[in-house]
């Protein structure tokens, strides 16, 4: 079930009605049920997967838990006759034991997440490298279904195990509790992925029904489903067209299928995003932000604190850290400054670090090379802004330009460009293709083609650019009062009767302009034989 | 003051749900100019009176009898519920509706759609369902008819389905909104246009003549429907010389119709007997019958009513002729209408 | 503490680290920033920050990363 089909609004408008209507104490039970229902819809073997993965996670969580209420209360105990040492000794043994636990339930939980996506991944590579090497044998491929959602979820729960063990988060004492932090249903199709901390404080809780908040979460989900159906939907046609033949489609139109698919995953992600936060304040539960403004951002850094928050939190908080403080990375640290210098030895760890964590994010985001290239331009671009950042700092030193607005919206543009470049990784079959692709934009000289009609054959008809402009300008405009205050609060500013016909508006547009369905072909329904 | 805010509220939310049915009968197709064929299953709900006899089928039925022609010789008044491919359980679910309204004496049904199995294309589903009313016959008809595919809630919502007409809105659009132009004749479609056959197919071998089980289930359905209404079910096969009527297919509705005391015609080997020309009497090189044509077979098929059924003469009920007359004078503006069009090419 | 302080403007020298608030959430120092002090930090004073006090509150001022350095010192 996905966001643009009738049986999952059919399900949520079902869901809707049952929540406010049963006492407010078993709501979460019914969001437990409903997750699972949703998830047994979309497949039901996948229920498996999930189930492990909340078990494994709440058993190994209690355990590490336990392991700390039992060293305090040891500790506690002998407060006055262990010796430091002795202190020390013994909680490096419970340590020792928490880490057992720890470092089972992370291989298995990633261990399933790795089997699943990226087995076949690997025997497609041992395969190439079976045929480089001259032998016949192939590995056949498995026949393995990605449960929906498992990226997400499976990061979700291991946030939760690495919080508790490293001590910031007691442990979640109710299974089903749990299991519903783990499965809850909105976050299973594009995230956010959200802290025990944030979700919990909200998600177990009684919620009232609250017209407000309820109205709220409702025109969310419109402005999500308008950003999604009008925009996205729309122009992936075109941006399939281009990429599907590089050959044909070179030169401008790679630029052009560049910036398409730009505004495509923004309005794509972003509207899935909306719609999720939504469907999760109609039903009373706040959710943390996964975007902010990410085409205002001025350089790569500033991107991707903007873009997919919640993903790049995570990578930061659950591997950056942890890996730039483990023992291997600081003696590395140690050598290279020994041996480097102070200036360059002082990098090569930060450098290093971030490109292991952008090759894992690379891989989480997809199971191929072209994934992977992407991931580790990313990281490659960002160390080298890095590197040049003491440049930078003399260049503006010498020319005063930031924060001047014309320097601002070079940085922007640059920023823009830079990342939907970055992005051909995502569009085009494998890596060699994107070079070749992205090199054609400078190489090859069609830039006339533009205006040959050719735009007009790429699947959209003058009235779908039309649309897609005006949507365009209404997404532009939307956010151009952003400093004001978030939309919501803007939103309020308005005054209910033309805040309802807005909303009223949008949904006309939405059923009208969306891209869903199956299209009024009039040749379709004449007929050659009755 | 209370009441005059929940009535106010009331009545913006009926707005807003009654925009949204104004949308929807805007970006709807109205079958106007072009495919007028979309438009066939509508009429019948403007009827006035009564019929005693109902056609249902495709356009075998549609575009070979003539109701104006049954009443004015036999004093018969009948509709013809055709449309465009119309699968044997659309027009079984038709049949099921019809009787909401009223029990004709006799039903007649064409059994070209007997070779339609399974569903066959969507776009043909519209041309029949979107006319009918919303009924339990309508959503029968409409489980029966959707392909992999289709949604109910694109059959019950059509704005689902036409959402995207938005762009190719035409004046007719606006024109039609509320009334369409009267195009046809208790469901029959007219052409005087003639346009002689000039081979007769051959039909290919086939490697499996017998018609599908849903298929045959629907016949029985539509058997007990009449039985149950003490009605009489006729089948006919109308001398369209294509799609091919295998010897094969026709043994078997006679077999059927012999074994449950029905009376089958296939006017295909009636071809003396109602004097049909195939040099005069089609449009289209034998794929459909014309005026001609449809006038010489309703002139045929008066006398078996009459004296198989029988069918009355209700000439002299005055209603039913006033209202006939209307019709026959339509009949006769539109025949004049298409000769002179034609004459003027 | 002085010692802090010239790692910190190591990193920014352009701003007052004895008296600034606030450095992780106004964004003065970044997560680049925060794992080269660990770094530094390890080198300098011996003392290796775990993750988990890799928090804002730990790092939001230099006289809070002190008390940090102290208080894992000790232990």
């Amino acid at each position: 079930m996905l966001f643009t089909s009738y049986e999952f609004w059919g399900f949520i408008a079902c869901l809707f009605l049952l929540y406010y209507l049963i006492p407010r104490k078993y709501q979460w039970v019914m969001l437990l049920a409903a997750s699972y229902i949703f998830y047994f819809l979309a497949h039901p073997t996948y229920l498996i997967y999930i189930s492990v993965t909340t078990m494994t996670t709440f058993y190994a969580a209690m355990r590490i838990g336990q392991l700390l209420n039992v060293q305090k209360a040891h500790l506690e105990l002998n407060k006055e006759t262990f010796s430091k040492e002795e202190k020390q000794g013994y909680k490096s043994s419970v340590r020792k034991k928490q880490r057992k636990w720890f470092i089972a339930c992370l291989l298995i939980n990633f261990g399933i997440l790795a089997f699943l996506k990226y087995t076949n991944f690997t025997i497609a590579n041992i395969n190439s490298l079976l045929s480089v090497l001259g032998t016949g044998e192939r590995l056949t491929f498995m026949n393995v279904i990605l449960p929906m959602g498992i990226s997400f979820y499976t990061f979700q729960a291991m946030g939760y195990l690495i919080d508790v063990y490293q001590g910031k988060i007691k442990p979640e004492k109710s299974i089903f509790r749990f299991a519903l932090f783990v499965s809850f249903f909105p976050q299973l199709v594009q995230g956010p992925i959200s802290r025990f901390n944030d979700l919990s404080a909200t998600l177990y809780e009684e919620h009232r029904f609250d017209f407000k908040e309820v109205s709220y979460g409702f025109q969310r989900i419109l402005w999500g489903l308008f950003k999604k159906l009008v925009i996205a939907d729309r122009i992936l046609v075109a941006v399939n067209t281009i990429i599907k033949e590089p050959d044909e489609y070179n030169g401008v139109f790679v630029f052009v299928g560049m910036m398409f698919y730009a505004i495509q995953l923004y309005a794509d992600f972003t509207g899935g995003i909306d719609i999720t936060i939504g469907i999760a304040e109609v039903l009373g539960i706040r959710i943390k932000e996964n975007f902010n403004a990410p085409f205002l951002a001025k350089n790569i850094t500033d991107y991707w604190r903007r873009w997919h928050i919640t993903m790049g939190t995570w990578f930061r908080d659950y591997l950056f850290y942890p890996l730039s403080v483990s023992g291997p990375i600081l003696n590395l640290s140690r050598w290279s400054r020994r041996r480097l210098g102070d200036g360059l030895g002082r990098k090569i760890p930060v450098y290093l670090t971030t490109l292991i964590v952008w090759f894992a994010t690379g891989l989480w985001h997809g199971s191929s090379w072209n994934f992977i290239a992407w991931g580790l331009t990313n990281g490659i671009v960002i160390i080298i802004s890095q590197a040049f950042e003491p440049l930078y700092a003399r260049f503006h030193n010498k020319f005063p330009v930031k924060g001047k607005p014309l320097y601002s919206a070079f940085e922007v543009i640059r920023t823009v460009l830079l990342m939907s470049a970055i992005r051909m990784f995502d569009c085009y079959r494998d890596v060699p293709l994107t070079f070749r692709m992205f090199g054609s934009m400078f190489t090859t000289g069609n830039f006339s083609a533009l205006f040959d009609r050719e735009v007009m054959k790429l699947g959209l008809s003058g009235a779908d650019y039309i649309v897609l402009a005006a949507a365009t300008v209404i997404l532009i405009a939307s956010g151009i009062r952003r400093k004001e205050g978030s939309m919501r609060d803007r939103l309020e500013k308005i005054p209910a009767r033309r805040r309802y016909l807005m909303i009223y508006l949008l949904g006309v547009i939405i059923l009208l302009f969306g891209a869903y369905g199956v299209g009024y072909d009039a040749t379709q329904f004449i007929y050659n034989q009755f | 003051m209370k009441w005059v805010k929940v009535t106010l509220r009331i009545g913006v939310v009926s707005l807003v749900i009654a925009s949204f049915f104004f949308i929807q009968r805007l970006v709807m197709p109205k079958y106007v100019n072009g495919i007028v064929e979309g438009s066939l299953i509508e009429t019948y709900y403007e009827e006035e009176g009564n019929h005693d006899v109902i056609f249902v089928g495709d356009c075998e039925v549609y575009e070979c009898f003539s109701p104006v022609a049954l009443w004015e010789e036999y004093g018969i008044p009948s509709f013809i519920r055709g449309s465009a491919q119309q699968l044997i359980w659309q027009s079984y679910y038709l049949m099921e509706e019809t009787l909401r309204y009223e029990k004709p004496k006799v039903f007649i049904f064409n059994v070209l759609a007997m070779k339609y199995n399974e569903p066959q294309k969507e776009a043909y589903n519209r041309l029949t369902l979107d006319g009918m009313r919303l009924s339990s016959a309508k959503i029968k008809s409409i489980k029966a008819s959707m392909m992999e595919d289709e949604n109910m809630i694109d059959y019950i919502i059509p704005l689902f389905r036409y959402h995207s007409r938005w762009s190719e809105l035409s004046f007719d659009d606006f024109r039609y909104f509320f009334n369409k132009k009267k195009l046809f004749h208790n469901g029959y479609y007219m052409r005087v246009d003639v346009r002689p056959v000039t081979t007769f197919p051959q039909g290919k071998k086939l490697p499996d003549y017998s018609f599908g089980d849903n298929a045959w289930g629907y016949l029985e359905k539509m058997k007990k429907l009449c039985d149950n209404n003490d009605i009489d079910l006729m089948l006919i096969k109308a001398p369209a010389i294509y799609p091919y009527w295998y010897d094969e297919w026709d043994e078997q509705i006679r077999e059927y119709a012999d074994s449950n005391d029905l009376i089958y015609l296939n006017f295909l080997d009636l071809i003396e007997e109602t004097g049909i020309d195939y040099n005069t009497d089609t449009y289209d090189t034998g794929l459909h019958m014309n005026l001609s044509g449809a006038e010489k077979l309703s002139r045929y098929l008066g006398p078996i009513l009459r004296e198989k059924y029988g069918v009355p003469d209700r000439r002299n009920d005055t209603e039913l002729s006033r209202i006939w007359e209307d019709k026959t004078t339509f009949y006769y503006e539109m025949k004049a209408a298409q000769e002179t069009e034609l004459a003027g090419k | 503490m002085n010692e802090l302080i010239s790692i910190l403007n190591g990193l920014h020298p352009d701003v007052d680290f004895a008296e600034a608030e606030g450095l992780v959430d106004n964004g003065v120092l970044d997560s680049f920033d925060i794992i080269s002090l660990v770094a530094e930090i390890d080198s300098e004073f011996d003392v290796r920050i775990p993750a988990e006090e890799i928090l804002p509150e730990n790092f939001n001022s230099a006289k809070a990363l002190y008390e940090l350095i102290t208080r894992l010192g000790d232990n």
